[in-house]
């Protein structure tokens, strides 16, 4: 499998860059990651092979429909599946260790230190019986020598700085107190308290009302910005991505199918499926009365087809000719840090921009 | 919290009003005549004529039902114009056995029902909560199942049959443990909490055999639920460690069926556990019940009845108070 390096910092990295920090390294260099889940009726794959690196400072937006395996990625570089049935195998270095391989005891300090998670529905990911400043304080004194009363300073000024107002009464009062954007906001304010460099947002603004999701937006830059973290968005909304990411990584059945920076993604889309989301997007001054979507299912991720993991959905799958789009999986080819995994030609994909 | 705990009581109250009405009515309206009952066999029409006006039976009944509950409040005069005796607060009446006030045979009974429930409560809640966490957090495992087979086993054991083996293995055979005895009721008496604990051991633990096993079911049961909840994937993420993420995340959200359940049991056992009073001899409320029941001994019968009714309604309202200690949710409604 060749790895794809989405940051352009890297774009030429050896093919076979080995494990261990060097000075090349990526700040996170995902390598053929994949999970599968044993379940009664079968084994479940869940991901297949994801390879992607990240710089600080830099924002990579993963976006896929559901079950794509978008949160179990994020899910299984946070190490939030061990102890658990699923399989995690493949590499993803991170300062110079293997989330993979990393043991659970060696991973903890990590989570929340190094890495921290934003997750999409903050009513249910905040507990309903503790305070909203207990809950962000907690999160602050175990990665810090503090007392309890520097920890409840750090997380009333962290409430501050995620826009909450008057942060000291706020602290006391409860998830179920709060609405839909300020739970976020705390969300946020719980994951950065100790100003990870590497920050997951999964589906971070899935669960909030149109108006609330620029706001929250903006705060997750802003404050990236100021930590310099990376940071990994995960989400199924297009239009997040394009204001927010520098790079897109476009996931179908658990593989990458497309990827690159976000200019290229919308403007010089290389990959049918990725066409087909754009293309089932609503614009306003579209006269068409009907959305445009793609049509059939994913494919069932207890039985992956043999060939084009989408070509059982691709319009254009006799276009490549032989069968060859049924009958033999494209790899992932990285040309200029945009990498598809079609069998279709350049040339040809023009030819169906061109036709839509 | 002030107005609803206030609001709690003023049900309470109105509660037990009923109750105390539907158990007075229950045994006036009831097959067996309290004044033959009273004045025991062979009896004459004149004699039970007699009884029936010593026992303020002649009164209408809503009058009887005033007396009755006068008596929860103030000393009162019972028995037959001329021959009244005192009977003092609380009076519940007098017992047509031995014509004792039927509050002390309460009072004496009670020590010997709440040694038996104070131990078994401790030793069910934890081994049943223990065992059920321990299934729910190594689901699937051999542990997980051996835990829920046993659980299985034990809640379809009786009382007889725990208690009659319990008392043959320990007593009888190894000669571990004395029989019971009516002279400890308490851990503070003379013999010390030694004796005590070895005197109420072997219904503790048959009365936790049965207990135990649904609050295993109970406690796995949710707790493999509540460990599957987002903000235990948040506590989680945070990196706390995994102790906190079980006990301070998980099992104080997950355990608040289990408050209830606990409630709910202490109010029935302390209104007398019946079969394993009789079982070990323990001369608690249920054993006194029984035997004022058989000998048709109305006043201790349905003065244990509101008992049991008063215990199960506190129990309700602590339940409730506990929910709102638990889970801040509860406060504002």
């Amino acid at each position: 499998m060749t790895p794809l390096n989405i940051s352009t910092k890297k774009a030429n990295a050896p093919a076979g860059d080995t494990a261990g920090s060097t000075a090349t390294e990526a700040f996170l260099e995902v390598r053929d990651l994949t999970v599968k889940f044993p379940t009664d009726d079968g084994v479940v794959s869940a991901v297949n092979g994801m390879d992607f690196s990240l710089e600080r400072g830099q924002t990579l937006g993963i976006v896929g429909e559901s079950g794509s395996g978008k949160s179990v990625t994020s899910q299984a570089l946070m190490g939030l599946l061990k102890g658990t049935s699923a399989q995690v195998t493949g590499q993803a270095m991170f300062q110079g260790k293997d989330l993979v391989t990393l043991p659970e005891s060696a991973m903890r300090p990590l989570r929340g230190r190094n890495i921290g998670m934003i997750f999409q529905d903050p009513l249910s990911a905040l507990h309903p019986f503790y305070t909203v400043g207990h809950q962000i304080a907690e999160a602050y004194l175990v990665h810090n020598k503090a007392n309890k009363k520097q920890a409840r300073a750090a997380a009333v000024d962290m409430l501050g700085r995620v826009g909450i107002p008057s942060p000291k009464q706020r602290y006391d009062e409860y998830p179920h107190h709060f609405s839909g954007g300020m739970r976020q906001r705390a969300m946020i304010a719980m994951a950065l308290i100790c100003e990870p460099e590497l920050l997951i947002a999964d589906e971070p603004t899935t669960a909030l009302d149109v108006t609330v999701q620029a706001q929250i937006l903006d705060l997750m830059s802003e404050l990236q910005e100021e930590i310099n973290s990376a940071l990994i968005l995960i989400t199924h909304d297009l239009g997040v991505v394009a204001e927010v990411s520098d790079n897109v990584l476009v996931m179908y059945g658990g593989q990458c199918v497309e990827s690159g920076p976000v200019d290229e993604i919308f403007y010089d889309t290389q990959h049918p499926y990725t066409l087909g989301l754009l293309n089932s997007m609503p614009t306003l001054n579209s006269a068409a009365s009907r959305l445009n979507p793609i049509p059939g299912q994913p494919p069932s991720l207890l039985d992956l087809p043999r060939g084009c993991i989408f070509s059982a959905r691709c319009q254009y799958a006799e276009l490549a000719g032989d069968g060859l789009c049924s009958n033999q999986r494209p790899e992932l080819r990285v040309e200029d840090g945009h990498g598809k995994r079609c069998h279709l030609s350049g040339p040809q994909i023009i030819t169906i921009r061109n036709s839509r | 919290m002030m107005t609803f705990i206030l609001r709690r009581t003023g049900s309470l109250v109105l509660l037990l009003a009923a109750v105390s009405f539907i158990t007075f009515t229950l045994f006036q309206l009831g097959p067996s005549d309290p004044a033959a009952a009273a004045c025991g066999q062979e009896c004459t029409p004149e004699r039970v004529a007699e009884a029936r006006v010593a026992l303020g039976m002649d009164q209408p009944f809503l009058v009887q039902y005033a007396d009755y509950i006068r008596g929860l409040f103030s000393s009162r005069m019972i028995g037959a114009p001329g021959a009244q005796t005192l009977c003092e607060w609380p009076c519940l009446g007098k017992s047509f056995q031995t014509n004792e006030n039927v509050a002390d045979i309460i009072g004496r009974s009670l020590p010997y029902t709440f040694s038996m429930a104070i131990g078994a409560l401790v030793l069910w809640t934890i081994s049943g909560v223990g065992l059920g966490l321990l299934a729910a957090l190594r689901k699937g495992s051999p542990v997980d199942k051996f835990i829920v087979g046993a659980a299985s086993v034990g809640v379809s054991l009786p009382i007889p049959v725990t208690g009659l083996f319990l008392l043959l293995l320990f007593v009888n055979q190894l000669h571990l443990l004395p029989f019971t005895t009516n002279e400890i009721n308490s851990p503070f008496g003379p013999q010390g909490p030694g004796a005590w604990v070895a005197n109420y051991l072997l219904p503790w633990i048959a009365l936790a055999v049965l207990f135990s096993a649904s609050y295993i079911r109970v406690t796995r049961t949710n707790m493999i639920e509540t460990f599957g909840e987002d903000f235990i994937r948040t506590a989680r993420a945070k990196g706390l460690a995994p102790r906190t993420v079980t006990f301070k995340h998980g099992v104080r959200a997950g355990i608040t069926p289990v408050v209830t359940m606990l409630g709910m049991d202490i109010g029935l056992l302390l209104g007398g556990a019946v079969l394993t009073e009789q079982i070990f001899s323990v001369p608690g409320l249920g054993f006194t019940a029984v035997h004022a029941a058989i000998s048709g001994d109305l006043p201790v019968t349905m003065a244990i009845t509101m008992l049991a009714a008063f215990f199960v309604i506190v129990a309700n309202v602590v339940v409730d108070l506990a929910y709102a200690a638990i889970d801040p949710r509860v406060r504002l409604q």
